[in-house]
């Protein structure tokens, strides 16, 4: 029963992003203090290579842990997890992951709607998905069903986003709660923990 | 629709009643499998075949074998390729095989092996090593028109380049294309090959082992259970293991939390392949 309790509790963040949003992602890993307590899940599109060391990079950029997604992980406060290469993550409802090598979605795996649209089913309401800047469809439906099952959806300003097209994408089909610039990425993530500040 | 289009079109208490009827009249047990996975892929044959209602989906579902084995093949994840991983290959080239050897016969198993392309890849392996004509290649999948491609041994000729790259990663000094022959759009693998392959249906939810084994492959199934489900074919995987002989999972699956761990030591520090010790 622990885990349902940890379920009903918990608030999590995802981030999705592609090209154009690693450095955005490098200073949202930087920027986050060792209290921060909300577990973030981070969809990275990425060339298909496990041997380039970024796990390590990003966790020797950051005060909490990040770690690559293993199958059957159990969400926890204050660590992030990092989709790996070519395979997709999925958020189950008793609080775990589960990682998946079906067929591309939008020519990505891993995919950001796959990860946005089974944390939106799984934690509802408590899902905060930020869509960074790239230049692919994926995320768009993953934000629809965050906002369907009551999440916060949120992009970069697509006006200051690297490759402004998915984050444009997203605002032009999905529903947008929050669209923030690249100064405030990392102090929204850090208002996330207090509340949602919407 | 699109089928990435994933509105909860069944929910979970419908997933449910599919569930009970696959096991009732089927004997088909999906209920220990990774929930969100499998409720994504019930959802994707529900839209693609465009069902106008829940209860027509479930009511074609009891009654019509046809959409079952169409229905079994569209949730089960068929994605595989030849060497894929290539390091994983070259360690069962480098470090697994040589060891193999030097017994009389050799008997592996593969599990889950989809359309074969793997296995197609591991007879070619042995073959190189001159090991083909003492091993058996039992390969076996829950789902029968995956093994009846995996039989023909008839690929897409458009895969054969990065195929023959895999191959070339995982330390294949020949010509990949001596070991097919193309016609038109698609390829066949050598008789010679498939020879020593044994194909056949087979649930690791509910078989049992049917055999002793020296090397057992079983690559991206684990992933689609959930872990007591993992932790049960784990041990079935065990029992079906002779001492020193290998067992190798795919690259994001371990024994490390499994009870049959400490039986076990990994072969190299990177890939997933364990030596069973005692």
């Amino acid at each position: 029963m622990e885990k349902v309790q940890l379920k009903d509790k918990l608030e999590i963040i995802l981030i999705g992003g592609s090209a154009g949003s690693f450095h955005i992602i490098m200073n949202i890993l930087r920027g986050l203090e060792n209290n921060f307590s909300i577990p973030i899940i981070i969809v990275l599109h990425r060339k298909n290579d496990d041997k380039t060391g970024l796990i390590e990079l990003m966790n020797s950029s950051c005060n909490l842990m990040v770690k690559e997604a293993e199958d059957k992980d159990i969400i926890r406060k204050g660590f992030i997890y990092i989709a790996p290469s070519d395979y997709h993550v999925l958020v189950e409802k008793n609080g775990s992951l589960s990682l998946d090598y079906s067929e591309k979605i939008n020519f990505s795996r891993p995919s950001i709607d796959v990860t946005f649209q089974t944390a939106a089913e799984a934690f509802g309401s408590k899902v905060t998905a930020i869509l960074l800047s790239g230049s692919n469809q994926d995320g768009t439906e993953g934000l629809k069903t965050v906002k369907e099952f009551g999440g916060t959806t949120v992009i970069q300003n697509p006006k200051e986003a690297e490759f402004p097209f998915m984050p444009d994408y997203a605002l032009k089909h999905a529903t947008i709660d929050k669209i923030i610039g690249n100064e405030q990425i990392v102090s929204f993530i850090k208002n996330c923990d207090s509340k949602h500040q919407l | 629709m699109k089928p990435q289009m994933m509105e909860l079109l069944i929910n979970e208490k419908e997933l449910g009643l599919i569930l009970a009827d696959l096991n009732d009249k089927h004997g088909y047990d999906f209920s220990a499998y990774s929930k969100a996975s499998l409720t994504r892929r019930v959802n994707r044959i529900f839209a693609l075949d465009r069902f106008p209602s829940f209860a027509e989906f479930r009511y074609q579902l009891k009654s019509d074998q046809e959409f079952l084995k169409r229905f079994v093949e569209e949730i089960t994840v068929n994605l595989t390729e030849m060497f894929r991983d290539p390091s994983f290959y070259q360690t069962l080239r480098e470090n697994v095989l040589p060891t193999l050897g030097t017994y009389p016969l050799i008997r592996i198993w593969h599990a889950g092996c989809s359309t074969g392309e793997e296995v197609y890849s591991l007879a070619i392996l042995l073959k190189e090593m001159n090991l083909l004509h003492k091993s058996i290649l039992y390969a076996t999948d829950i789902n029968p028109s995956v093994i009846k491609k995996a039989r023909n041994g008839i690929f897409p000729l458009s895969q054969m380049k990065k195929y023959s790259e895999n191959y070339i990663n995982s330390g294949g000094k020949n010509d990949f294309s001596k070991y097919y022959s193309a016609n038109y759009n698609m390829v066949k693998f050598d008789k010679e090959l498939s020879r020593k392959m044994v194909f056949s249906t087979h649930n690791l939810v509910s078989d049992s082992s049917f055999n002793t084994f020296q090397l057992i492959i079983c690559r991206n199934v684990l992933i689609y259970f959930e872990k007591d489900l993992q932790e049960r074919v784990l041990n079935l995987f065990n029992e079906s293991l002779d001492s020193l002989s290998f067992l190798g999972l795919g690259s994001k699956e371990t024994i490390k939390f499994s009870s049959i761990s400490k039986l076990f030591k990994q072969v190299t520090d990177k890939e997933r392949i364990w030596r069973k010790y005692s």
